[in-house]
Formats: structure tokens, C-alpha cells, sequence
């Protein structure tokens, strides 16, 4: 490009090859690959990377019962430690059959949605009667942010993704920024998973599941420990329920703060 | 009818509106030996006839490409061992995102699209090769047929390659009753269709059945059944209980070959169609599931 003296001259013809090069007939291989965000150079704001979180989520809980899930957030994005952003619901429903909470960085997390969005917009537009279920979104999440990670270039966040398979069986699982993902009865990010998930998993019955009530009940007591002891939340939360008849988001709902025990307790 | 000015390029127009290149590479479908394939309410089968030959092994004619799917191929094999790559690769990669099988309509209107640059520009050209698709997803059993003009039909039951119209006969004749068939009277009913197709001199005499039944391929997909060839001795075991069936398909008088030609532009015959509505998922009934 330093031989081009006139800038803005057009090309002599565009979307052909250089006089000499391979047209590349489309419809065959792609013979150039094109370059991953992270290798190109870096643009007027700064590098394409990050892996600091700017804008946070704290904790999403996940709760599977016997006929659905539940997913709880509190309503809280914080920048660093100020509390900026204070209704913002971090749990969305995606289609009939799946919610998503959302937590750590939430630029990201707004970033996937709308990605996830577009996929459910696909899933209409064939019109076939068939809708992505929860195990094959956490499937690919998994890949995408596995991917994120191998190339050093995260989605810094961590979500639990939850709902009803096709044959009515409920599914629950969380995938985080390294592409870890698990499936389980109970799961956490954030704080929720070393204040909560010790709370529910004492709580399970050995033979069964969870019945809706207790689940719910459960919840209000985890968002209640969570605000009490995480300095990043607050006490409004919403829950997601994916049930056999569908999705809804319930909120925002409000911890019954009693701050009365405070002057007993010593120490921690 | 086959030489005239405007069927040099797939990218010209004829003035009666045809495409003669692409009519011309639906006819290399009729160059592959016959194929059927049929639905029940659980499962699909791919029946195909090989090519005798005493000196080469017949061609491969049923290529499976996931646990849920499977093609039968009639025309140019290298153009069908190119769709056929591409259908794995999809299926690979959609159970490797997804941890799913792919949905079959999906991956048929994937394979459309692809099939459909084919025909429309001028350095390329249509693939030469006719399939019958059987899959087996969440919407339930799919056959479908796919044809070198990108278009694909969405069959209960239908039979492509040459001298297939014995076959289609036998099929509609048997239609009703596809639905009630288990597993093993579903065989049964694609390896009458595919002794339909052929000539009526063969059929006479215990030395030809012996031969024809070793060129037949089957294989079947269905709930609870992955995608599975059956091997010899199950196709010669079929084959016997088709003849204990006995003359519920008679075959047909010698055939004219002009009857092999379907209308101009090779669209099957109605009844084998399915119509193109919302598509409710049929009830799932128990039947018996083979025993191999």
C-alpha cells in the first residue's frame, strides 16, 4: 500500500482476483480463510481482547424440580463495586421450552443473547414445528465459548441454562467462560455457588426430586443468605420457570431483609 | 424432443420456460438400477437391486450417513459420493453443536439449497444422481426423494432408477396398508416392490430368484432401530417370507419400456407425495420391533 499514491482511486474492479491470482469460483473451497478477530490488528478503541470484566452479574441459581426448573437472579449489574444498574433482569426466556441466567460480564452476556436470539428466529422461520430444546443450547454454547477461550479471546460469563426436553423430562446445566459445562439438579454461579449450593444439596430428599413448592421455597431462602452475606447483590430478584406449560419470568421479588440479628452477631 | 438449440448451458432458458440441461440430468437417474423406498408409522426401509455381474461386486447403493439416516442412490455414484460427504459432515457437525440428531427436513432443505447453485450457474452442473432419503427424528419417520433439479419430495413411498415403474405400481397398489405393517411386513413389502421392477422373464425359475435375492440390499431406520443394512442371510430370510406372502403382488405383464418415463418434467405420481401441510407428528404406536 505505499506505492498507493492516489487514495481514492477506486480499484480497477471489484470482487476479482489480483491480475495473476486464482479465481476462486464460489461454489468450490474456500481457499483463504479468513482471519480470527484476534490476529488482525487493533482498531481505533483499543485491542480486540479482553479478558476483564467490566459490567457484572453476580450470581444466578439454578433449581430443578419435578416438573420443570427454576431460575433466580437478582437484579443487580454492578460496575466494580458501585451498584449502577439496579433493574436489570439477568433471567430471559429464549423459546417455550428454555430459560437462560445470565451472569458475569453483561455486555457478553447481552452479546450471546442476541446471538441466541437470531438462532430462535431461524428455528420460526422454518416453520417446521421444531424448536431447539435446553440440551442441545447448552451443547453449543459449550462449543462457542470453549472456542472463545482456546483462541484467548473469552466471553467472560458464566450462565446456567435451564428447561423442558422433548419428552418432559427437565434439564438443568451451567456452562462458564472456559467452556466447563455440568448437568445437575442444583447449580450456581458466582457466590450462589459456595453460599447456595451447599444449602439445597443438604435440602435434597435422597429418593426424589424437588417438588415445585420446595424449590420455590428454597429460592427465597438462597437470595436470602446471598443478600445478606454477597456484597454484590441485592434484595430484588426475578425467577425464570420452565414448566410443561411454557415459560415465564415472575418478579422482581423482594428479600424480607431483617437486619434486627445484626447487633447479636460477633465476629463472623 | 433432445436436440435443439437451447440445452448448451444449464444457465439458458428454453422459450417453453424448461431448464433442458437439468431435464437432461434427470434422465441419468433412470441409468441407475431401481431403488424403493417406503414408510411406515415407525420406521422407513431403502430397498435397492444391484447390478449382476459375475466378475465385479455390485456397486454400493445404500450409503448410511448417521444412526438416523441413510440414503439409497440411483445415477453417477462419484456425484452421490460427493452428496453424501456433505451429509455426513452436516450430520457430524450438528451432532457435535448440538449433541442432537440433525431434523431431516432441515438437512433436505441444506442439501436443496446446495444442489440448487448447480443449476443455475453457468460452470457448473447438476449433479447426476437421484436419492432416497429415510431418517428417522423427533417429527418421526422421513423418506425422502431428492432429484438432480434440487427438488426434494417428501414421499410415503416411492421407487427411482430404471424400470421403477413396476415398483411405483406396486407401492400405490399397497399404500393403505403401510401404515399397520410392523418392521418385518415393511421389508417384506419393499422387496415384493423391487421384484416388481423387474423383468418378468427373470423371475421365472428357482436359479434366477437365487440370483436376483443376492443383489438386493436392504436396510431399515426407525424408532428404536438405528440405521442398519441388513446382511445376506437376513435379506435372504426376508426374501423367503416374501414368497410365502406369495401372490399378493403379481408382477407386471411385459413392460413397454416408453412406461418407465415419468411425466416430462419427473414429478412422481401424486398419491406418494405428501401433501404439504403443518405436518402433525402421527401417534406413536407400539409395534414390534425386529428381532435382529
Amino acid at each position: 500500500m505505499l506505492n498507493n499514491y492516489n487514495s481514492m482511486a477506486q480499484p480497477l474492479w471489484q470482487n476479482g482476483p489480483t491480475p495473476g491470482a486464482f479465481y476462486n469460483f464460489t461454489g468450490g473451497q474456500q481457499q483463504t480463510q479468513k482471519l480470527p478477530k484476534e490476529l488482525t490488528t487493533a482498531g481505533p478503541f483499543g485491542t480486540k481482547r479482553s479478558t476483564s470484566s467490566i459490567t457484572t452479574g453476580s450470581s444466578v441459581l439454578g433449581i430443578r424440580y419435578d416438573g420443570g426448573v427454576m431460575i433466580a437472579a437478582d437484579t443487580l449489574v454492578s460496575y466494580g463495586s458501585l451498584a449502577r444498574y439496579q433493574n436489570i433482569d439477568r433471567v430471559f426466556p429464549i423459546n417455550k421450552s428454555i430459560i437462560l441466567g445470565g451472569g458475569g460480564d453483561f455486555a457478553d452476556i447481552q452479546s450471546i443473547k442476541r446471538t441466541i436470539d437470531q438462532k430462535m428466529i431461524e428455528d420460526q422461520c422454518y416453520a417446521d414445528g421444531i424448536s431447539m430444546k435446553p440440551k442441545a443450547l447448552s451443547s453449543w454454547l459449550t462449543r462457542v465459548l470453549y472456542n472463545r477461550r482456546s483462541r484467548m479471546n473469552p466471553l467472560y460469563i458464566d450462565v446456567v441454562v435451564g428447561g423442558i426436553e422433548q419428552d418432559g423430562t427437565p434439564f438443568l446445566a451451567n456452562v462458564d467462560l472456559r467452556g466447563r459445562a455440568h448437568e445437575d439438579y442444583v447449580v450456581a454461579t458466582g457466590f450462589a455457588r459456595h453460599l447456595a449450593l451447599p444449602l439445597v444439596r443438604e435440602r435434597k430428599p435422597k429418593d426424589r426430586d424437588f417438588t415445585a413448592e420446595e424449590a420455590s421455597e428454597l429460592i427465597r431462602k438462597c437470595m436470602e443468605v446471598l443478600y445478606y452475606r454477597d456484597t454484590r447483590n441485592m434484595a430484588q430478584y426475578t425467577v425464570g420457570v420452565c414448566n410443561a406449560t411454557g415459560t415465564t419470568i415472575d418478579g422482581p421479588c423482594k428479600v424480607s431483609e431483617n437486619w434486627s440479628f445484626a447487633a447479636t452477631i460477633k465476629g463472623y | 424432443m433432445f436436440r435443439n438449440q437451447y440445452d448448451g448451458d444449464v444457465s439458458v432458458w428454453s422459450p417453453q420456460g424448461r431448464l433442458h440441461q437439468v431435464e437432461y440430468a434427470m434422465e441419468a437417474v433412470k441409468q441407475g438400477t431401481a431403488t424403493v423406498g417406503l414408510k411406515g408409522r415407525d420406521a422407513v426401509v431403502l430397498v435397492a437391486l444391484g447390478k449382476s455381474s459375475e466378475l465385479s461386486v455390485a456397486m454400493r447403493k445404500i450409503i448410511p450417513i448417521d444412526e438416523h439416516l441413510g440414503i439409497a442412490i440411483a445415477g453417477i455414484t462419484a456425484d452421490a459420493r460427493v452428496l453424501s460427504r456433505f451429509l455426513h459432515s452436516s450430520c457430524l457437525g450438528y451432532r457435535y453443536n448440538y449433541n442432537n440428531v440433525y431434523p431431516v427436513e432441515r438437512l433436505m432443505t441444506n442439501l436443496g439449497n446446495k444442489m440448487q447453485c448447480t443449476t443455475q450457474r453457468y460452470d457448473r452442473r447438476p449433479y447426476g444422481v437421484g436419492l432416497l432419503v429415510a431418517g428417522y427424528d423427533q417429527k418421526g419417520p422421513n423418506l425422502y426423494q431428492v432429484m438432480p433439479s434440487a427438488v426434494n419430495y417428501n414421499c410415503k413411498a416411492q421407487s427411482i432408477g430404471s424400470r421403477s415403474q413396476g415398483a411405483r405400481t406396486y407401492l400405490e397398489r399397497n399404500l393403505e396398508s403401510f401404515l399397520e405393517c410392523s418392521n418385518d411386513e415393511l421389508i417384506c413389502h419393499g422387496i415384493l416392490a423391487i421384484k416388481n421392477s423387474q423383468p418378468i422373464d427373470k423371475l421365472s425359475g428357482e436359479q434366477e430368484k437365487a440370483a436376483a435375492s443376492s443383489n438386493i440390499t436392504v436396510a431399515i431406520v426407525g424408532k428404536d432401530q438405528p440405521f442398519k443394512m441388513l446382511s445376506e442371510e437376513q435379506v435372504e430370510q426376508y426374501t423367503k417370507m416374501t414368497n410365502d406372502m406369495g401372490a399378493a403382488a403379481q408382477p407386471q405383464p411385459p413392460i413397454n419400456p416408453d412406461d418407465d418415463d415419468d411425466d416430462e418434467d419427473g414429478r412422481p405420481p401424486g398419491a406418494l407425495i405428501e401433501p404439504e401441510d403443518g405436518g402433525a407428528a402421527e401417534p406413536q404406536v407400539g409395534f414390534a420391533l425386529m428381532e435382529h
